[in-house]
């Protein structure tokens, strides 16, 4: 089943460019990733029960591929990586969804199908692989065609930027392999389960040290981690709403769940070393990302800085190395990735009518002209900010609880005086997504009067009902894990614990 | 077939086949009237054909073969020898024979649509063939001798194909420069090989190295290490290896573009196996010279080459800069020599560099044969081809892309992934770095590069449409494309079918 969830994309990002038209390349996008996602559906059978093993995959395949380096092509899905297949299926089914009615300039719709298709192999195949060289493969393949969706679709500065995103990223994936080239170098295997299972056996010290610190950087590229994340604003700001969605919905996952793949549970003892380190930029990024959307003028700008932001406590949830801390992190992270999902898809639709995402040239009183469209943004802000009852609430929650108590070995002192700063940020991130709310959603409608003025804006359609069907989903879902937030700590819990079993707490 | 008097011809059957191509190009040339010149492409391929299929012949047959062989004896010093052999067929040198002489029928293919006031026909097969032919000597050559006869039977030939293009004087100057280059060279190296002869007594590879390890006396001379500093340099500047690098970019330029191609992958490659066959038959004992400057020599290819490959706006010279830059990959592995994992880790980096050889000689192939189709060298010329030829352009993007070692192209990041799995195995994990950090460099220009064929032309310029922006482009060079891009994309899905080989191939 793993290999149709793969082939599907592949065979349908080869296809894509022969089919002619606008319109027919639309729907050939949407029916492939409908199909993509249903077959992620079906993954869903044989997950649960008892974990066996450290790393218990479902589905797997695992067969040779190059016997000269010992590679396989060795798939599989657990509790772990499930969560973020089917985040990956949904929000690329939603962005062709999304691109039915609003295909960004210049068109080319076979081109963008099939861009977005190859990533989606790439996202896929990096959530599923359990080799480390199939894993840096699939890791790498996402670069490209990330890269061509910023350049070609991006805004007036997406090339500049494109190219900073691929760079940066670039480094970041060759230094995870030079990270998963030192794991090989000591103890001659690249397979993620049995490495997992040794738990470091075998790895002297300052090996598992620099290794981790290897992968770690080149995670953290992803991620990103503060001060590795500066391609991010830049990237998300230019990209097209459809790349905006996929950058922050699922790329950034890859970092993370790099790290508790692979790097965290194959070299405990480097990232018992590197932790606290981790920790503290995780939280210098929660507080320079929440800082800096105070001051931002663009919107888009702005989501990206609360995605550094985010992802900080997403980062923190790792550092502690415990189950909690892990199990919070996954769950911040789907979170995140349904919510800010939701966020670029209502604010790319907002630069897409009024042709700018400049604050107070939009003006406030959104609610009042557009209501649907407003009240997306309300509902995906407060869920952002952490409101109880959504799911962006729970996983950041949980991490503050989780860094109280640290795994054994890691400064106690230190992680609470980063929750205490983590806390700050937190309510930094409140204020910052009222500030956005009251100087654009909400408050008087300013824009009849802008119009009158600058005779520019005019009258705008709110939503139209496939854009709501292609949003609507990930509002459902926040909801849904907000209440019940067992959604994904169920799948995630037992094979999290059978990972950290390694560092017995 | 161990005997002195009786040849064992079917050893020999590739040198032999390219040769026969040689004189039946000669006889094709001289009898065929002018209006049936195309012909002579054809006798051409054929007879690389031939060589191409002699040597896939022996490696699938898999035997070794040896010819021209001594019997046993005593060095002086009184060390004893065994029987030693001047041409051998091994799984080193099949594997290079097939890669030699496929990648030969490539850059066959590439001149044949190029006009002939460009390229003449007779004497561009001709002096392929014949270089060919060395380079095919070369990979079997186990004494030095063959492999100097072999070595300038490859080169010879390169200079006239370097200033082919009459009345051009950018060719010629780039075919005195060469020439110039290539001598002193081939000096260099001559005198590094007399003092290693001078040193150990013999010729033969393997009784060089005998001698090197059973006579106590030579361990401590520094005379020995300088004399492998200099047979180095000689091979460093066949595979441009900075500082021997500098003559690449001009020589490359100013030869028609068919034969920047060969020089940069035919050439190279069997640079590469002169050096292999050298570094690890003769001075396998004294890895801890080599091994550390090659390392360094490695670092500062990938290095000066990216780093210049940044500013280029010449397609051809940014291909040379980056063939500057691939060199310093190519010899990367080779660097753990003499590191703590003694002979184990030579037997994963010998594979890595020849595997990293064959997919890089495809992709660096396939970019050359897109540029020569495309008819212009230009970066700026190229603007907008993804219009005018959207295939050429998405083949071109296509081996670009994979030069910088990024998917879509498999072959490229298998590579890539072969050189890092090497030199960490070597404990080089500096090294490792200073590849993170080229291959970034690296995609800084192929990138930029991928992204101008995809661009439009800007509208200031009016562009004179020259005939080489139609669309068509001739049959022999798409079909060269063609089996290009198809060998590229199945050895990204299946690259053990060169890493096998190439696993084996140690000499």
């Amino acid at each position: 089943m793993i290999v149709v969830l793969l082939a599907l994309p592949f065979a349908g990002a080869m296809l894509a460019p022969l089919v002619r038209g606008d319109r027919a390349a639309r729907w050939f996008g949407v029916a492939v990733t409908a199909m993509t996602f249903a077959v992620s559906l079906t993954l869903l059978s044989g997950i649960g029960g008892p974990v066996r093993g450290t790393v218990d995959a479902r589905h797997a395949i695992d067969v040779p591929w190059i016997p000269a380096l010992g590679v396989r092509f060795h798939v599989g899905v657990d509790g772990v990586s499930l969560p973020l297949v089917l985040l990956t299926t949904l929000l690329c089914l939603l962005s062709a969804i999304y691109t039915l009615t609003a295909l960004p300039a210049p068109g080319k719709a076979p081109l963008l199908t099939c861009v977005v298709l190859a990533t989606e192999v790439g996202m896929l195949g990096t959530f599923v692989a359990l080799d480390l060289v199939l894993f840096f493969v699939f890791f790498e393949v996402v670069l490209l065609p990330m890269y061509v969706l910023i350049a070609v679709w991006g805004g007036p500065g997406g090339r500049a930027a494109a190219l900073k995103f691929v760079l940066y990223t670039l480094l970041g994936s060759v230094l995870v392999l030079v990270g998963i080239g030192t794991v090989y170098a000591a103890t001659g295997s690249v397979d993620v389960v049995a490495l997992s299972g040794r738990g470091g056996a075998g790895i002297a010290h300052g090996t598992q040290v620099a290794a981790f610190l290897a992968l770690f950087a080149g995670f953290a590229v992803k991620a990103p981690l503060y001060p590795l994340h500066t391609w991010l604003p830049d990237a998300h700001t230019e990209a097209p709403t459809v790349g905006s969605v996929l950058l922050a919905g699922v790329l950034l996952k890859m970092g993370t769940y790099g790290l508790v793949r692979v790097a965290v549970p194959i070299l405990p003892d480097g990232a018992r070393a590197i932790a606290p380190a981790m920790a503290v930029l995780a939280v210098a990024g929660i507080v320079v990302g929440s800082l800096n959307c105070l001051v931002q003028r663009d919107v888009k700008r702005l989501i990206a800085y609360s995605s550094v932001g985010h992802m900080g406590f997403v980062l923190l949830g790792i550092a502690t190395l415990t189950p909690t801390g892990i199990n919070a992190a996954l769950l911040a992270n789907i979170a995140h990735g349904i919510i800010t999902g939701l966020l670029f898809f209502a604010v790319g639709a907002v630069k897409d009518r009024y042709h700018t995402a400049d604050l107070p040239t939009l003006g406030s009183g959104l609610m009042a002209r557009l209501p649907v469209l407003g009240g997306l943004l309300l509902v995906g802000s407060v869920a952002s900010l952490g409101l109880p009852g959504l799911a962006g609430f729970w996983g950041e929650a949980f991490v503050l609880l989780s860094a109280f108590q640290p795994a054994s070995g890691l400064p106690g002192s230190l992680f609470t005086a980063l929750l205490v700063v983590a806390g700050v940020g937190a309510a930094l991130t409140a204020a910052y997504f009222l500030r956005l709310l009251r100087m654009l959603v909400t408050g008087p409608d300013v824009s009849a009067a802008a119009a009158e003025t600058s005779g520019g804006v005019g009258v705008v359609a709110d939503a139209n009902r496939v854009e709501l069907l292609a949003w609507l989903p990930l509002v459902l879902l926040a909801v849904a894990i907000g209440l019940y937030p067992k959604l994904v700590l169920g799948l995630t819990e037992a094979p999290v614990r059978a990972l950290m079993g390694v560092f017995g707490s | 077939m161990n005997g002195t008097g009786s040849v064992d011809y079917l050893a020999l059957a590739p040198i032999l086949a390219a040769a026969a191509g040689v004189v039946a190009v000669l006889v094709a040339d001289l009898v065929l009237p002018l209006a049936h010149r195309v012909v002579v492409w054809w006798v051409g391929v054929a007879g690389a054909g031939a060589a191409l299929a002699a040597s896939l012949a022996l490696a699938l047959a898999g035997e070794h073969r040896t010819v021209f062989c001594t019997p046993a004896g005593t060095l002086p010093g009184g060390v004893p020898a065994g029987p030693s052999c001047s041409y051998v067929v091994d799984r080193f040198t099949t594997y290079l024979l097939v890669l030699l002489s496929a990648a030969a029928v490539i850059a066959l293919l590439l001149a044949a649509a190029t006009a002939p006031r460009e390229v003449p026909a007779g004497e561009y097969t001709l002096l392929v063939l014949a270089s060919l032919a060395g380079g095919l000597t070369l990979v079997g050559a186990r004494d030095l001798i063959t492999l100097v006869v072999g070595l300038e039977t490859l080169t010879l030939p390169t200079y006239v194909l370097v200033a082919l293009r009459r009345g051009d004087r950018r060719s010629t100057e780039a075919g005195v420069k060469f020439l110039l280059v290539s001598v002193t060279a081939s000096a260099i190296m001559l005198l590094g090989m007399a003092l290693v002869y001078g040193l150990t007594g013999s010729v033969y590879l393997d009784r060089i190295a005998v001698a090197l390890a059973g006579r106590s006396e030579l361990h401590d001379l520094p005379l020995v290490p300088a004399a492998m500093v200099l047979v180095l340099a000689g091979f460093g500047f066949k595979v441009t290896l900075v500082p021997f690098h500098w003559w690449a970019p001009d020589v490359y330029s100013g030869a028609p573009v068919p034969v920047a191609a060969y020089l940069a992958t035919v050439s190279k490659a069997a640079g590469v196996g002169g050096l292999l066959l050298v570094i690890l038959g003769a001075f396998g004992g004294y890895g801890v010279v080599w091994g550390p400057v090659l390392a360094v020599l490695a670092a500062a290819s990938m290095t000066i080459g990216n780093l210049v490959a940044l500013r280029q706006d010449d397609a051809v010279r940014l291909l040379a800069w980056s063939s500057v830059a691939h060199a310093g990959y190519l010899i990367a592995p080779l660097g753990v020599a003499g590191s703590a994992g003694g002979r184990a880790v030579l037997d994963v980096a010998v594979p890595a560099t020849l595997g990293y050889l064959a997919l890089y000689v495809t992709v660096n192939l396939g970019a050359f044969a897109c540029v020569i189709a495309a008819g212009r060298t230009s970066i700026g010329g190229l603007r907008g081809l993804a219009r005018s030829n959207p295939w050429l352009a998405g083949a071109l993007a296509f081996f670009l892309i994979g030069l910088a070692g990024l998917p879509p192209g498999l072959a490229g990041l298998v590579a890539k992934v072969v050189i890092f799995r090497a030199t960490l195995l070597g404990g080089l994990g500096w090294l490792a770095v200073v590849i993170a950090v080229n291959s970034v460099i690296g995609l800084a220009y192929y990138l930029r590069f991928a992204a101008a064929l995809f661009r439009s032309q800007p509208e200031g310029a009016v562009e004179r449409r020259p005939a080489a922006v139609t669309a068509r482009v001739a049959r022999p060079l798409a079909v060269a494309v063609g089996l290009v891009v198809v060998a590229a994309i199945v050895l990204g899905f299946a690259p053990e079918w060169v890493l096998g080989p190439a696993s084996s191939a140690t000499p």
